[in-house]
């Protein structure tokens, strides 16, 4: 008996593979700081004009996650966390993604354009720029302060909500940029910690293995410093108030505190018991942003 | 012996997700635009674009000159 293959090595690819290059796990963290963004703006938008926004926000977010594994297929090879993703593991070839990833960008740009506004377009345009050109191939792999500033595309969303409801930039939608663009630092560092990846053997310069585990928890409590005022000046500010005032103290001192304990740690006491305050660290540091956007919800909705 | 040709593969499964996640794509996206231009009609936007000739409802309204002062004083 016969048996033929149609096709040889790595099988065909389903759509949910597609749906893998979009990263649809940071997706969640866009669509709801640009949803909170949107929401607590002052100018009133229909809910349906919201979902659209928020959409096409989200979808221009996945086409940088995309054009990002187009790029760094190289380096996605070599971890091991990523071997699985769609272009290393063959299902999807690199040129697919990156139609794909062109294409949805430019899909979701002109139709955030034509549901809220063109300066809002044009932003989401410069983030997936930033993202992609400015983060993924300048300076994740020449800087270890590629998490810094490559941050700021990830605090940009709740900037572009702010601006498809506004049609600009104010105080309040810079001091929600700067609240996760202080906070991404810590968070990331808090996992490089305790995820011994092989960053070194991919080429990409993290802070970890450059300036050493000593120099990364100093990093971490910095951060957790820089952070706090601008999280409690958002509290003073026209969407902020005293629910969020109160959220925003209490998670800014557990948050240093935590950096505290980190940096006071040595590696021999982190890998006595499992790097179990890393992991506290960053645990917190995801409620953290959580909650920082969910109090502006609840003060919006209580009013300000 | 012939076998039968299988018509049944796994590749048929994989290309089946991949056709009906599109078609579900396109569908809710086309439900998306016209969803838009219900909310953007009621809310009164103006929905015309520029069709090759001037017309007063795509020029920008102008403001009234107050008595005594012309344009361009």
């Amino acid at each position: 008996m016969i048996d033929t293959h149609a096709y040889e090595g790595a099988p065909e690819a389903e759509f949910r593979d597609y749906v893998a290059l979009l990263k649809p796990r940071v997706m969640s963290l866009v669509v709801f700081t640009a949803f909170v963004g949107l929401w607590v703006a002052p100018v009133a938008v229909h809910p349906f004009v919201v979902f659209c926004s928020v959409l096409f926000i989200a979808l221009g977010g996945g086409a940088s996650g995309a054009l990002n594994m187009w790029y760094d297929a190289d380096i996605d090879a070599v971890m091991r966390r990523t071997q699985g993703r769609p272009i290393p593991s063959g299902r999807v070839s690199g040129g697919e993604a990156l139609g794909l990833g062109l294409g949805l960008a430019i899909i979701a740009v002109m139709m955030l354009g034509l549901a809220a506004n063109w300066f809002a377009a044009g932003f989401l345009a410069f983030t997936i720029f930033f993202y992609v050109v400015i983060y993924t191939i300048w300076l994740k792999r020449w800087t270890p302060q590629n998490i810094v500033i490559g941050g700021a595309a990830g605090a940009f969303p709740p900037m572009i909500g702010w601006a498809c409801a506004t049609g600009g930039i104010s105080i309040e939608s810079l001091l929600m940029f700067a609240l996760i663009f202080f906070w991404t630092p810590p968070h990331f560092w808090a996992l490089a910690l305790f995820m011994k990846e092989d960053y070194h053997k991919a080429g990409v310069p993290m802070l970890t293995v450059t300036h050493g585990r000593a120099v990364t928890r100093r990093h971490i409590f910095g951060y957790t410093l820089v952070l706090a005022p601008f999280a409690i000046w958002l509290g003073l500010t026209s969407i902020g108030g005293p629910i969020y005032l109160a959220v925003a103290v209490l998670l800014n001192a557990l948050f240093i505190l935590g950096g505290w304990r980190v940096m006071r740690r040595n590696e021999d006491s982190a890998i006595a018991d499992g790097y179990a305050t890393e992991k506290r660290v960053f645990k917190l540091s995801l409620y953290y942003l959580f909650l920082h956007f969910l109090a502006l919800l609840v003060q919006h909705w209580v009013g300000t | 012996m012939m076998m039968p040709i299988q018509t049944e593969h796994e590749l048929h499964r994989r290309r089946h997700s991949r056709n009906v996640g599109l078609g579900l794509v396109l569908v809710g996206f086309a439900a998306l635009v016209f969803g838009l231009t219900v909310v953007k009609v009621r809310q009164g936007d103006l929905m015309e674009a520029y069709d090759h000739q001037p017309r007063v409802s795509l020029t920008p309204r102008e403001e009234a000159v107050p008595a005594g002062r012309e344009v361009g004083e």
